[in-house]
């Protein structure tokens, strides 16, 4: 590799990363980007996309259990573990292979390799720790992602206790799971194993599951999930695991009583911490909290011409965040204007049965920020298309500020929410108040038009409850 | 670049309207808040205010042009070292101007038939603001405003020419509006922009005198009513109404009504005047060359005294109204005009008006017809008089009345026609309450 001068290099070929590299050379920078292990990081190999795989499969599975409620047949229905999990890796290796095609067509120098900062505007790029080259560049962007917080006690070991990665690639199937964590990974392997047959238990320290959610959409998904059969254990904590031969024992305590239980296998999906080490912040003026990089408005870390994006720097760990944030800050180093990302308008999602979508301020912390809130409800028993699919738990709640009009936050959980989301993410951005909403043609018979009649609930006005 | 002037768009519904008048030549300076030109619709006419500062450069649509799409460009502003070849017509579209308060009347829209015929057509009423528009401004959207940040604005007062959008292409997103609210700079002055400069000085005769600059209000004053006394034939009749019954009526409804709605001799006023139209409904017209338009709804303008000047608001469907709904109307359109807080459709429009002065102890007076209306009727303080009833003099409460008349469409006997139904309603007002 002969060039090794460049006007921008980014490090990390995650969505974040890889992002930036195109948006850079579409702007006519010349630009390389650094990836020790695959293009298209966690989300497209071991997080977003072959999870969605695995879900599908459960979901399937899941319908093929209801086939009578169809009208249709299916007898001996079972699964093939092995055959599930090949299907997840060839998503992620077509996704990958992609990724590569992008960077050739954008003309983005890849190089493979672990990169770390070596003065100003300089890179050292080591590859099984031999050095593959010294590159230099006018602007460096950051972008090495994030992991799986370890916490003592309840390190991953790959055979008895898993983390996500070990959790997508299972050698066996367990007949009984502990999730320890429910946020949105620990809730997503939790309904994909409970679905296909496996008795999962999840432990939450915090009051409730999926603590980033709306109180009433967190209820909600608590209350489906038990009816599946999960046991979900709040205000709990896992003091200890002890690893027996082929399970695990637990002990958890939850209001001031302890129990030990005994698992095939164990989730830790504890959190998640920024990869902010070896890759040499150490003597620069980047400044690092609670493991993650700070950022400015646009990226810019204290180090001059050095960023920073995407889970590097804290949450919410999501992939659009990295894509957006990518750039706009890659606009940014070109002398553009871009417009800083608004927190409050990047929709999450959670792919779990039924799927949650939100975007924006819950109703209470809506209230915390003292607003006076107008709030829409509407639920998918009373939607055409939910009872057409045979799928009708779910809620649409939209909480408006009742002075303004102002959309502030919508929580969606049911079918589909996930695709759905987007729209309330629109009317977000594009400042939208009811009216708009109100006025907006949503098509029948969809899902989509009971966020319509949310919104017509805030204001009393919905039709078909 | 030349900034483009656009034809404006006088209400939500306009589409297109007449380039009556430019008050501005070209090569002219042109200061922000200059009037530059009158736009007629068939609804309205009213003054383009500049916002901009410049030289007008090119007018693009000659005086008298019929037909102008809103939004169309009529002229160019040329900035400050621009050259008057810069004044074509570019491509983009930057926010130039924005209307002046519209006129208070309709307009007349003529009619092509040379016979005189009867036409039945709803009166012209100026289409409700829309929601997310601050009162009395045009639904044009050369302001780029998320529906956020105009509702914001409309809520505090924020006047969106005078902000600077940070949004994609300049728009104006919330954060923009709340930076304005916060430092204030923006907010819409509830008093003229400008306060009138008061100058000093003597006139050549010795005599010191002060000098107050016209507002915008008693231009449009003086030049209504000049056009009103030069133009229309008036003539005026006057009639003595006895209102002592009516006085002991009012004393009984008022005494019943508690903390209630207290009404007023002027309500009674209104009322018979409303009622007497009904049965006198040339007297509810407006004259074109063409035709006499004849109203179908009672609208009832009421001259109220505001410290800039008169303002008529008007209480409709008045025949149809209870004497007590009408007082709080007028209660409250009086409020709001004294606030200067009237929507344009409460003062805009209306078929006949009153004028009272009896709170001043004016005895009689006659006043200048409103145009396009017809009528006016002048109220007179009631007081106790020496009457002869039966061949005996006697004491009478008496309110003198005053009826000015357009003579093109209400000839005398139609006046007097009005004048007595009027009086009978007023002389017995329990027939005004059936």
């Amino acid at each position: 590799m002969s060039d090794t001068s460049f006007d921008l290099i980014v490090v990390g070929g995650g969505p974040g990363g890889y992002t930036a590299a195109i948006r850079a050379s579409q702007l006519g920078m010349k630009t390389a980007i650094v990836e020790k292990e695959l293009l298209g990081g966690i989300c497209l190999n071991w997080g977003c996309i072959p999870t969605k795989a695995l879900l599908r499969s459960a979901e399937v599975y899941h319908l093929m259990h209801r086939a009578k409620e169809f009208g249709l047949k299916a007898d001996n229905i079972s699964f093939d573990i092995d055959a599930v999990i090949k299907r997840s890796r060839g998503v992620a290796s077509q996704l990958n292979g992609g990724v590569k095609h992008l960077m050739k067509k954008n003309k983005v120098t890849v190089f493979e390799g672990h990169a770390k900062l070596a003065g100003k505007g300089k890179l050292a790029i080591t590859k099984d720790n031999k050095p593959v080259a010294d590159l230099t560049a006018k602007n460096i962007i950051l972008a090495t992602g994030a992991r799986a917080r370890e916490l003592p006690g309840l390190e991953a070991d790959g055979n008895l206790v898993w983390n996500y990665r070990h959790a997508m690639v299972p050698k066996m199937f367990p007949k009984t799971l502990l999730v320890i964590g429910s946020g949105a990974i620990g809730i997503e392997f939790a309904s994909f194993y409970q679905t296909l047959g496996c008795k999962v238990t999840v432990v939450e320290v915090l009051d409730r599951i999926l603590s980033v959610e709306d109180v009433e959409i967190s209820g909600l998904a608590h209350k489906q999930f038990e009816k599946q059969g999960m046991v979900i254990k709040t205000k709990a904590a896992v003091k200890a695991l002890k690893k027996n031969a082929n399970d695990v024992t637990a002990t958890i305590e939850q209001g001031g009583k302890t129990e030990t239980l005994t698992f095939d296998r164990v989730i830790s999906a504890v959190g998640i911490v920024g990869n902010v080490e070896n890759i040499g912040l150490e003597g620069t003026k980047i400044k690092v909290e609670k493991t993650h990089v700070v950022i400015g408005p646009y990226g810019e870390t204290g180090e001059p011409g050095v960023y920073a994006i995407g889970d590097l720097c804290g949450p919410p760990w999501l992939a659009h965040k990295a894509g957006h944030e990518a750039v706009i800050c890659v606009e940014k180093i070109a002398g553009l204007h871009p417009h800083p990302l608004n927190v409050l308008g990047i929709p999450g999602c959670t792919y779990c049965h039924p799927q949650i979508a939100s975007v924006g301020l819950t109703e209470q912390a809506a209230k915390e920020k003292g607003h006076q809130v107008k709030v829409g409800r509407f639920p998918f028993l009373a939607n055409g298309k939910a009872i057409a699919l045979g799928d009708t738990n779910g809620l649409v709640k939209t909480v408006f500020d009742a002075k303004t009009g102002e959309l502030l936050g919508a929580h969606m959980i049911g079918p589909e929410v996930t695709e759905m989301i987007q729209g309330y993410a629109i009317a977000k951005t594009l400042e939208t108040t009811e009216q708009e909403l109100m006025h907006t043609v949503f098509p029948h018979p969809t899902l989509s038009e009971m966020m319509h009649e949310s919104v017509l609930d805030a204001y009393g006005q919905a039709i078909n409850m | 670049m030349p900034i483009e002037i656009l034809m404006p768009a006088l209400s939500p519904t306009m589409t297109e309207g007449k380039l009556a008048k430019w008050l501005k030549n070209e090569g002219d300076s042109i200061k922000s808040g200059d009037l530059i030109a009158e736009i007629e619709t068939d609804k309205a006419t009213m003054e383009m205010e500049a916002v901009d500062e410049g030289t007008l450069g090119k007018i693009l649509v000659p005086a008298g042009t019929e037909k102008v799409s809103v939004n169309q460009p009529i002229a160019m502003l040329l900035l400050e070292g621009e050259k008057t070849s810069a004044a074509t017509p570019p491509a983009s579209k930057p926010p130039a101007l924005t209307p002046a308060a519209p006129s208070k009347q309709p307009e007349l829209k003529l009619e092509s038939a040379p016979a005189p015929k009867v036409e039945s057509k709803p009166a012209p009423v100026p289409a409700p603001a829309p929601v997310v528009l601050p009162t009395g401004e045009s639904a044009d959207d050369r302001i780029f405003a998320s529906p956020l940040a105009k509702r914001i604005a409309t809520d505090a007062g924020i006047d969106l020419a005078a902000v600077k959008g940070s949004g994609p292409k300049g728009r104006i997103v919330k954060a923009d509006v709340e930076q304005a609210a916060a430092s204030g700079s923006a907010r819409k002055s509830t008093t003229p922009a400008k306060a009138p400069v008061q100058v000093s000085a003597i006139s050549d005769f010795g005599q010191p005198y002060t000098e107050v600059p016209n507002s915008g209000m008693r231009k449009m004053i003086a030049k209504r009513l000049l056009e009103a006394k030069t133009t229309i034939p008036h003539f005026y009749l006057t009639i003595d109404c006895v209102i002592d019954d009516l006085l002991k009526l009012r004393k009984d409804i008022n005494d019943g009504a508690g903390d209630g709605v207290k009404v007023s001799v002027n309500d009674f006023v209104i009322k018979a005047s409303a009622l007497a139209l009904r049965k006198v409904p040339q007297a509810n017209a407006s004259w074109t060359d063409e035709a006499i338009r004849l109203y179908e709804r009672v609208d009832i303008s009421i001259a109220v005294a505001t410290p800039e000047g008169l303002i008529t608001p008007i209480v409709r469907d008045a025949d149809k109204k209870g004497l007590g709904a009408i007082s709080n109307e007028v209660k409250d359109l009086a409020g709001r005009a004294k606030a200067k807080k009237l929507k344009p459709e409460e003062f805009q429009g209306g078929g006949f008006s009153i004028s009272n002065l009896g709170m001043f102890g004016i005895k009689e007076f006659s006043a200048i017809i409103n145009p396009p209306q017809v009528c006016i009727l002048a109220v007179g303080k009631a007081d106790q008089r020496p009457v002869v009833k039966d061949g005996a003099l006697a004491v009478a409460s008496v309110m003198t009345c005053t009826l000015s008349c357009d003579h093109r469409v209400v000839d005398g006997a139609v006046g007097a026609e009005f004048l007595q139904a009027f009086q009978a309603l007023i002389e017995n007002p329990l027939r005004m309450l059936i």
